[in-house]
């Protein structure tokens, strides 16, 4: 770890954190807004549903969650606050290395006195900060709202609260696939498209996935692995699936170490 | 001391070649030219003394330490200023320059300071605002501001107008005299002839010369001009020549060997105007590129 790479790649992202973390509080809040108008017609709301095909509603999971209580509501909001934070996290794996070297900066870096294990590891810590302050200012946004307008409604807190963190496994997933996926193509030309068919391919995959039944798509996309409407429903996340994606995480990460330490750093042409 | 030691560096991009079996040493206090055209593996070199690259076979040591294992070590004390250069767009100069100081344990500020001043650079400006020669100038600062051991220089002089070019001259020699060690490549021999004590010359990945400049210049051949009476393509009829032009009545040629022949048909001649001298290194160098 060198402080001064971390110092750097923080203050790059700044922006890009202040952006993020207001925009997702504020879809969040406008979400949370309209709660009070859906809990007080649920019955009208359950007829409705009732006469979509149970496929949509699988889709979205929304055939397994309760929008008028409080938490189940909340699950269903933090699928869009997932989808948004897994493009983020994914566009500061994509471009964790990768925008050094189509910037052509990282021949300053790397002939600098620091190994490459300090490089990846320095910029994964400075990335990891970022997507916490975004988690921060999201979840007191998310905060702020349930207490504006949950009405006479009572609430598990504890769930919610654990609900709320399992979004930093959720991003270290895409930061690591975005990574290593990064590492393992020659050269990264845009950042932004590739994390974009990342995050929301997964979730065109989860959305499949309760379509089609039993095809084992929920072994790959983190929408089921960390899935906030079985959350909601059992108290847990199943454990398998959890382990599952754990796992792809550390895999990712740690090949990504083993390949950006080899990595031959090509020069212009 | 040797401060690099190449030995039998090969190094492959997949299928196409980048060097093959490069060896060399450069002494302490030495600036030696690399030179050879564009594509022939100066670049590679560099990369792969920096550990930006890996080799694919080979070994390459700075300082007497293997560049593989010992790089952060060993980059503590070297400057590289690439042939193009790109920083963080966003950053000011003066941002970029204390960034890449940051990396260093003791204060480079002074430094920093007498080599914008030398270099004319304006600390207050964006990166992405500078032109191509400006850009270049940060790349000169951030370079030395460090006073590394020794320096690699990529095709420097790319973009700087002649008077920063000499300004950098001057610098490099400097530098130079305070004991520091230049690597400096070029496809532009003036500049090597006039910095440079040793060249090596690279060929399609290959070295093909490594010769102190003036022994180069010296035991090659020599360039001869005459003007005589009743001259003939045949009147210099001589092992070693070579090139053989004539026209007007007069004749130039390559003459490589003893001299003294060279001189005695001469003595046999009616001459008029004669002029017997070195090659420049361009002219030695077209001749391992032939």
């Amino acid at each position: 770890m060198s402080a001064n790479i971390y110092k750097h790649e923080f203050r790059t992202r700044l922006r890009s954190v202040l952006i993020w973390s207001l925009s997702v509080s504020a879809m969040a809040i406008f979400f949370l807004s309209i709660f009070p108008a859906f809990a007080d017609q649920a019955a009208l709301m359950n007829q409705l549903l009732a006469k979509f095909p149970p496929q949509l509603l699988e889709a979205f999971g929304m055939n397994r969650m309760d929008l008028s209580s409080v938490v189940g509501f909340y699950s269903f909001v933090f699928i869009f606050v997932q989808l948004c934070l897994a493009i983020q996290a994914g566009n500061y794996g994509y471009g964790l290395v990768s925008v050094e070297e189509s910037e052509l900066t990282a021949d300053f870096l790397l002939t600098k006195p620091v190994s490459r294990l300090q490089v990846i590891t320095s910029k994964l810590l400075a990335a990891l900060t970022s997507l916490l302050l975004t988690d921060l200012v999201v979840w007191m946004a998310s905060f702020v709202g349930i207490l504006a307008w949950h009405g006479s409604r009572t609430f598990d807190s504890g769930l919610l609260v654990q609900l709320m963190l399992s979004i930093i496994l959720f991003q270290l997933f895409f930061l690591a696939v975005g990574l290593v996926i990064s590492l393992l193509v020659r050269r990264v030309p845009s950042v932004t498209p590739y994390s974009l068919g990342l995050g929301f391919g997964a979730y065109v995959l989860s959305a499949f996935s309760g379509m089609l039944g039993d095809v084992g798509l929920e072994y790959i996309t983190p929408f089921k692995h960390l899935d906030p409407a079985y959350f909601v429903q059992h108290g847990a996340f199943e454990t398998p699936l959890l382990l599952l994606n754990v796992a792809i995480t550390l895999v990712s990460l740690g090949l990504s170490y083993w390949l950006y330490i080899r990595r031959d750093i090509h020069a212009v042409s | 001391m040797s401060v690099i030691e190449v030995t039998h560096l090969t190094k492959y991009y997949g299928k196409s070649r980048g060097i093959v079996d490069v060896s060399f040493n450069e002494e302490e206090g030495e600036i030696f030219g690399f030179i050879g055209p564009n594509g022939a593996g100066k670049s590679t070199t560099i990369r792969l003394l920096l550990s930006l690259i890996h080799p694919t076979s080979g070994t390459a040591t700075i300082f007497g330490k293997d560049v593989l294992t010992h790089g952060p070590e060993i980059r503590r004390d070297i400057g590289y200023l690439p042939s193009e250069v790109f920083y963080y767009e966003g950053m000011k100069v003066v941002d970029l320059l204390k960034y890449s100081a940051s990396f260093y344990d003791h204060d480079c500020t002074q430094r920093m300071h007498e080599l914008s001043e030398i270099m004319e650079l304006e600390m207050d400006r964006r990166i992405s605002d500078l032109s191509y020669g400006n850009k270049k100038k940060v790349g000169i600062v951030q370079g030395l501001l460090h006073s590394p051991k020794l320096l690699f220089l990529d095709e420097p002089t790319s973009g700087l107008d002649p008077l920063m070019q000499r300004k950098f001259f001057d610098l490099v020699r400097q530098e130079n005299a305070r004991g520091v060690t230049v690597f400096f490549s070029s496809h532009i021999l003036g500049e090597v002839q006039r910095l440079c004590n040793r060249v090596g010359i690279i060929r399609e990945g290959k070295i093909v010369e490594i010769s102190d400049i003036r022994s180069l210049q010296q035991n090659n051949y020599k360039k001869v001009h005459v003007t005589a009476d009743g001259l003939t393509p045949a009147s210099f009829n001589l092992p070693g020549v070579t090139n053989v032009q004539t026209e007007n009545g007069a004749m130039s040629f390559f003459f490589k060997g003893e001299i003294n022949a060279v001189l005695r048909k001469l003595g046999s001649l009616q001459v008029t105007d004669v002029t017997i001298e070195e090659p420049t290194l361009e002219e030695i160098f077209m001749h391992y590129y032939e």
